[in-house]
């Protein structure tokens, strides 16, 4: 399934294979770190969070528009962070550059699979209904709407059904 | 600056800021930017219930929780000392939609009349708070990502499965804002 996998410290023998399964975002690090190391991902979330509201896409009026192209506003933080991501890697890969650690920058390539033709309709359905994708579904929480826990509580139960009967799905 | 900061940002500005958090995370430990997979993370660690697919070490990615849980805090805080007290810019067409469903209280980021405690009772809110909710953990893990692992990630390095799921996120949006939402509003 994984055809390529740079570092080999993976314990047990398949475990970055599970987490390959279905994601397209996995890391794998030959480095051991404190729990505290993690508190930098911690203060990316903040920022990252302050951006989602200040910029209203954790709004339900923005993501209406958007799909009813009455406004560019989403379309151009999307399309702008793309441009940004694809400059940034391609500076990491260009010149090579290393993490704070000194480790190789290593991205997971993904293969296609039907899923993300059936699982990306579903997932847009969802989008439009709630105007949310899973990061402002947080971000909403934090700024103080409580029922969306309930959301949340159904998208984590959302996972699990889909873990449930994958071996069932077309994929 | 304060004065500057609590207005809202356009799109220019939120845009690269949200672009710069893949190589921040790269660099700050070689991880991938994504978040749909933190509720992956979190059925491993409290009901793996021996499913293959949830029987891995999920504190091999704490960090992804870490990180949603900024989100969180980052949201509280951008509400409580950043914001301003202008009611948000809405599109007159979709105001005008929005009335004949009888939603008129449009002055916060969600519509207060259907995001609520009170509205979970009804069918229109059970629809869109539990079962939009359900499409959105069943659907990006099933598509292998969200907006952030396939459209911004994904996109950033050229993997064309991410447009491909990107082009379905768009059109599964587009369907349900234009044909089958106004049917649940109208509920």
């Amino acid at each position: 399934m994984v055809k390529e996998i740079k570092n080999n410290v993976v314990t047990p023998a398949n475990d970055l294979d599970i987490r390959l399964t279905d994601a397209v975002c996995v890391n794998e690090s030959q480095l051991e770190h404190a729990w505290y190391h993690n508190l930098k991902y911690l203060a990316v979330g903040v920022l990252f969070g302050i951006v989602f509201v200040k910029a209203e896409i954790i709004s339900w009026y923005r993501i209406q528009e958007m799909f009813r192209l009455q406004s560019f506003h989403m379309y151009g933080v999307i399309g702008s962070a793309v441009v940004v991501g694809i400059i940034s890697i391609w500076l990491i890969k260009r010149f090579n550059i290393k993490t704070m650690y000194g480790e190789q920058v290593v991205i997971h390539s993904k293969t296609f699979n039907k899923g993300q033709i059936f699982g990306g309709l579903l997932f847009g359905l969802g989008w439009a209904i709630t105007g949310a994708c899973p990061g402002p579904l947080f971000a909403q929480i934090g700024t103080g709407v409580g029922v969306i826990i309930v959301t949340l509580l159904s998208a984590i139960a959302g996972t699990w059904v889909y873990g449930y009967f994958r071996e069932r799905l077309p994929h | 600056m304060l004065e500057f900061i609590s207005q809202p940002w356009p799109w220019y500005i939120a845009g690269p800021l949200i672009g710069l958090t893949v190589p921040a995370l790269l660099l700050l430990g070689n991880k991938s930017f994504g978040i749909s997979s933190s509720l992956r993370h979190i059925c491993a660690a409290c009901l793996p219930a021996n499913i293959p697919f949830f029987k891995y070490e999920w504190k091999k990615e704490v960090w992804n929780l870490f990180f949603v849980a900024g989100i969180l805090v980052g949201g509280f805080v951008a509400m409580q000392w950043l914001s301003n007290s202008e009611p948000i810019q809405i599109h007159p067409s979709l105001v005008a939609e929005l009335s004949t469903y009888g939603i008129t209280e449009i002055s916060g980021l969600l519509p207060e009349q259907l995001f609520t405690w009170n509205s979970l009772m009804t069918i229109r809110g059970f629809l869109m708070i539990v079962v939009g909710g359900f499409l959105i953990g069943f659907g990006t893990r099933y598509a292998g990502g969200c907006t952030s692992g396939h459209a911004i990630m994904g996109l950033s390095n050229l993997q064309w499965p991410s447009l491909l799921a990107t082009c379905c996120f768009m059109i599964g949006g587009f369907l349900m804002a234009n044909f089958i939402l106004p049917l649940i509003l109208s509920l």
